[in-house]
């Protein structure tokens, strides 16, 4: 940790705490795990590197999860459109999935991670590519045509306030912030 | 664009009837989608998502475009709301708004500025602080662990865990502060203190007789190991059971400590500390819950925008995740079906359900009366056996005195898989059924405790000659707290070694079964099931024994939390090597909720028992702080009594029914303007949504007559 925090200037660290909700030692460790991801020539400094999402994809926290590649175009600030993250979409990242971050943030980023084909509504094809996504799409058959449709009604019957078909994101929101599992389980942590 | 694209599916969402058949144009999409486009509303979230091009806009108002026409000031005023760190923005356009707003700084008032800063270095400071307590949290590592590989349903279950841990080691802290340093301190004149002893007046000298048995002389070794088995013998007399602290006062330089008043005041602190810990803890679970009147934990939206938990980091947990989670998606709405299915019933399958769960619950009933009556038996026998002789061998001596513990867990065993095959047939929705066979666990295993302590004062209590003379029956039992003590030790005790015993001679070897051996009928066994609420009525079982037990056995809290601690890494190890994980998906916040409300019923159902021995049941004129008045709570009015006179009579005042009858109405009152207000609430929440609606369609409404408009010209 001593190697990782000399690279990375006192400076550099307390701006990024000032602006993430990630502690000290937090932001280090993620320093020293994001180097680790790029190759050793690269690594002096990493502050200014982008990593591939491929790579990206190999960390522990990221790869058994479904909405990965979501993960990666949400907080991919790469103008080229290849999803790599730099040093700063990493920590904006492991921020919103904090525990010190506040439930708002977490509704907004989740928002825009359901948000698959990003049109900034979660319509039916939305939901029902989320539905998949967390029931395993591929291995087998997940849910029939009418589990599904049974389904996306419920929700839109729970969450669609203004009965237009689509869950916006003030709707959203206000779903979420009664929903009682959102917080712990919208959370990552190295 | 997709934006518009949603009206294009409203027909099928309104097939169904609940709104108006209202079809807004599909097919001339292209005029329609520019003035959604143009939409504030649409607007605003682009903007939120445009990336560093994108301009700063915090939710609500307008953008910094808009801003900058408006002037500098009330935009600065109005950023300035909210830290930096919870603007949805990239770390890049965050830099920027900061930037933006040192320049502006200058803007503001001398007054705003100050607030702004120090808000800034007050924010910093407990930050800090929470950052280092953080690390003082006991198994951070080992819980963070567990919740990557199994998710955040069991590691809920392990928190819950270190939760009591430290609840027994405070509570511990507490009476050993209070009640066991002093005597201590006192007997062994440490720090020139001294003891004061008040011999008994009133009472017959026969209620005073108690000669513990404390070994002396030369006895077999395996006596000690029945002794610390049992509480019995030479553990009797020390300062684990209650008939040590046998001193009125203890003095230390001329501070007189009025020990009496001390222990049961302690008792209520420890009580108090537990409930509002608990009810502390529980807090946040239950304001979401009171709020809003649909049930939280089974909605949809809940189950799946909460659903999967983002911890993770093992692939083969994500696999059985993924599979759980659509058995249970799976399963809910088939409860759905089944839930129209029931309110289709004819009046004839009506009356043969009603009339086969009566018969049911009576079967339950029959079962709970029987347990009741085996430890009642299993008690009395207990009982009469170790007061008879100690002539028997060490084993059978062992078995009687534990029987009491051994019939009591039996029960516990047996009673919910009973409960678990009758409730099949009283056809309940699935999630009802699993509540109500818990529920009934519940009661099985706390009641039990109740019957035992029933059975215990049955015994002490009688109703001829032996116990005219003091109450209780001084011949057998002339300090009966400790006896009471000795029980509650023996069944954590036992608690304990049956945990232990289950692990290591039936989880491991079935492990090791069915990894070793390929029979099909071992491996369709396969290994048991990791059973959370099964574990949880277990360790809330002991926490209620640990609670009761205090008063009658101050070191009790001690022996709990290293009995916590370890079962912390048993079950652990249990967990990782030889169960697999529940079937049916836990949410961590139905899980919270449940462990404390059961715990919250523990800690209600101890108070019984605590509350009757304190202040119905004559205390031991023989052992204890208590000699010198009738009843333990007798302490209480005898110290008011030495308060000056205004303090008395305000105290007595407090108690009196002139007090407490307005002081119940304006209550009631209170409760009556609350439930009214949030009534009203409820209409203007519903009042609003029907206007949204009404909106909604008319800005669609509005649209097409546009665009019919725009066609037209």
């Amino acid at each position: 940790m001593g190697g990782a925090g000399s690279l990375l200037h006192r400076e550099a660290l307390r701006e990024y705490q000032e602006l993430t909700f990630l502690s000290k030692q937090e932001i280090l460790l993620a320093y020293k795990r994001f180097s680790e991801l790029l190759p050793k020539e690269q690594r002096d400094n990493a502050c200014s590197r982008r990593v591939p999402k491929s790579r990206i994809l190999t960390l522990p926290e990221l790869r058994a999860n479904p909405f990965q590649h979501r993960i990666c175009r949400v907080f991919s600030t790469s103008e080229e459109g290849d999803d790599s993250m730099s040093f700063e979409d990493f920590l904006d990242m492991l921020s919103v999935f904090s525990d010190s971050a506040t439930p708002d943030i977490k509704s907004h980023y989740a928002f825009r991670i359901f948000d698959f084909d990003e049109d900034g509504t979660l319509s039916r094809k939305d939901l029902e590519k989320l539905v998949n996504c967390l029931t395993g799409q591929g291995e087998e058959v997940s849910l029939s045509n009418a589990e599904m449709e049974q389904l996306i009604q419920n929700i839109l019957e729970e969450s669609d306030i203004d009965k237009d078909g689509t869950i916006n994101l003030s709707e959203f929101q206000h779903v979420v912030s009664r929903s009682p599992d959102f917080v712990s389980s919208f959370k990552i942590v190295l | 664009m997709s934006g518009f694209g949603v009206a294009g599916e409203l027909p099928a969402w309104g097939a169904d009837g609940r709104s108006e058949m209202f079809f807004p144009e599909e097919a001339h999409a292209a005029a329609p989608a520019d003035f959604l486009q143009e939409l504030p509303s649409y607007r605003s979230v682009l903007r939120r998502r445009a990336g560093p091009g994108g301009g700063h806009d915090p939710q609500g108002s307008l953008g910094a475009r808009a801003g900058e026409a408006r002037g500098p000031q009330p935009e600065g005023a109005e950023l300035d709301a909210r830290p930096l760190r919870e603007h949805a923005l990239s770390i890049a356009e965050k830099r920027r708004l900061r930037d933006y707003q040192q320049a502006n700084i200058k803007y503001l008032s001398g007054w705003n500025q100050w607030k702004r800063t120090s808000s800034k270095s007050w924010s910093k400071v407990l930050k800090d602080i929470k950052e280092s307590l953080s690390y003082l949290q006991l198994w951070r590592h080992d819980i963070h662990s567990i919740e990557g590989k199994f998710g955040t349903g069991i590691q809920s279950y392990f928190s819950f865990l270190r939760f009591l841990v430290l609840l027994n080691f405070l509570i511990f802290i507490l009476m050993f502060g209070f009640v066991t340093f002093p005597t201590v301190i006192s007997k062994y004149g440490i720090f020139n203190s001294s003891f004061a002893k008040i011999s008994p007046k009133n009472t017959d000298s026969l209620c005073t007789v108690y000669t513990p048995s404390g070994n002396k002389g030369l006895v077999y070794f395996y006596t000690y190991l029945k002794d610390l088995l049992t509480g019995t013998g030479f553990l009797e007399t020390t300062s684990l059971f209650y008939g040590y602290y046998a001193i009125d006062a203890a003095v230390l330089r001329n501070v007189r400590y009025n020990f009496p008043l001390a222990y049961l005041l302690t008792t209520f602190a420890y009580l108090a500390l537990s409930l509002v810990w608990i009810i502390k803890r529980s807090a946040s679970g239950f304001k979401r819950s009171l709020v809003h009147d649909e049930d939280q934990f089974q909605s949809y939206c809940n189950k799946v925008f909460a659903g999967w938990d983002f911890c993770i980091t093992d692939l083969n947990a994500a696999r059985l995740k993924h599979r759980s989670l659509q058995y249970e998606l799976q399963t809910d709405l088939e409860e759905e079906r089944i839930k129209r299915k029931i309110a289709d019933r004819t009046m004839k399958e009506k009356l043969r359900i009603y009339s086969l769960r009566i018969f049911l619950n009576i079967i339950v009933l029959a079962v709970l009366l029987g347990c009741f009556y085996s430890i009642y038996k299993a008690t009395a026998f207990s009982q009469e056996k170790s007061n008879n002789g100690s002539n028997t061998d060490f084993q059978t001596n062992l078995l009687v005195q534990y029987l009491p513990s051994m019939v009591i867990t039996l029960a516990n065993f047996v009673a919910p898989q009973i409960f678990s095959i009758l409730i099949r047939f009283e056809d309940y929705s699935p999630a009802f059924e699993i509540k109500l066979t818990l529920l009934r666990c519940v009661f099985v295993r706390l009641a039990n405790i109740g019957v035992l302590l029933f059975s215990l004062w049955s015994q002490i209590h009688c109703d001829d000659d032996n116990c005219k003379a003091c109450g209780y029956n001084y011949k057998l039992y002339p300090c009966w707290e400790s006896a009471v003590g000795q029980e509650m030790y023996k069944l954590l005790i036992f608690d304990f070694m049956i945990i232990l015993a289950v692990t290591l001679f039936m989880d491991f070897p079935r492990m090791l079964l069915v990894t070793h051996c390929s029979w099909k009928l071992v491996q369709w066994c396969g290994l048991q099931e990791f059973g959370i609420s099964d574990n949880v009525l277990e360790i809330i079982y002991g926490q209620t024994i640990c609670w009761i037990g205090t008063f009658f056995s101050p070191l009790l809290p001690a022996i709990a939390t290293i009995k916590y601690f370890i079962i912390f890494y048993v079950k652990k190890i249990s967990l990782i090597h030889t169960r697999k994980p529940p079937g049916r998906p836990i949410r961590a916040s139905s899980s919270n909720f449940f462990f404390l409300v059961v715990l919250l019923i523990g800690l209600v159902l101890a108070f019984i028992p605590l509350g009757i021995s304190i202040a119905h049941i004559p205390s031991s004129k023989a052992c204890g702080p208590f000699r010198n008045f009738n009843t333990s709570w007798a302490v209480v009015p005898h110290t008011i009594l030495g308060f000056p006179t205004g303090l008395q009579m305000v105290l007595n005042g407090i108690a009196s029914e002139a007090f407490a009858v307005p002081f119940f109405m304006v209550v009631c009152l209170i409760m009556f303007y609350f439930i009214a207000l949030a009534g009203a609430h409820k209409r203007v929440v519903e009042q609003l949504r029907e206007q949204l609606v009404m909106e909604s369609r008319d800005k669609l409404f509005l649209i097409r007559k546009i665009t019919e408009a725009q066609k037209c010209t």
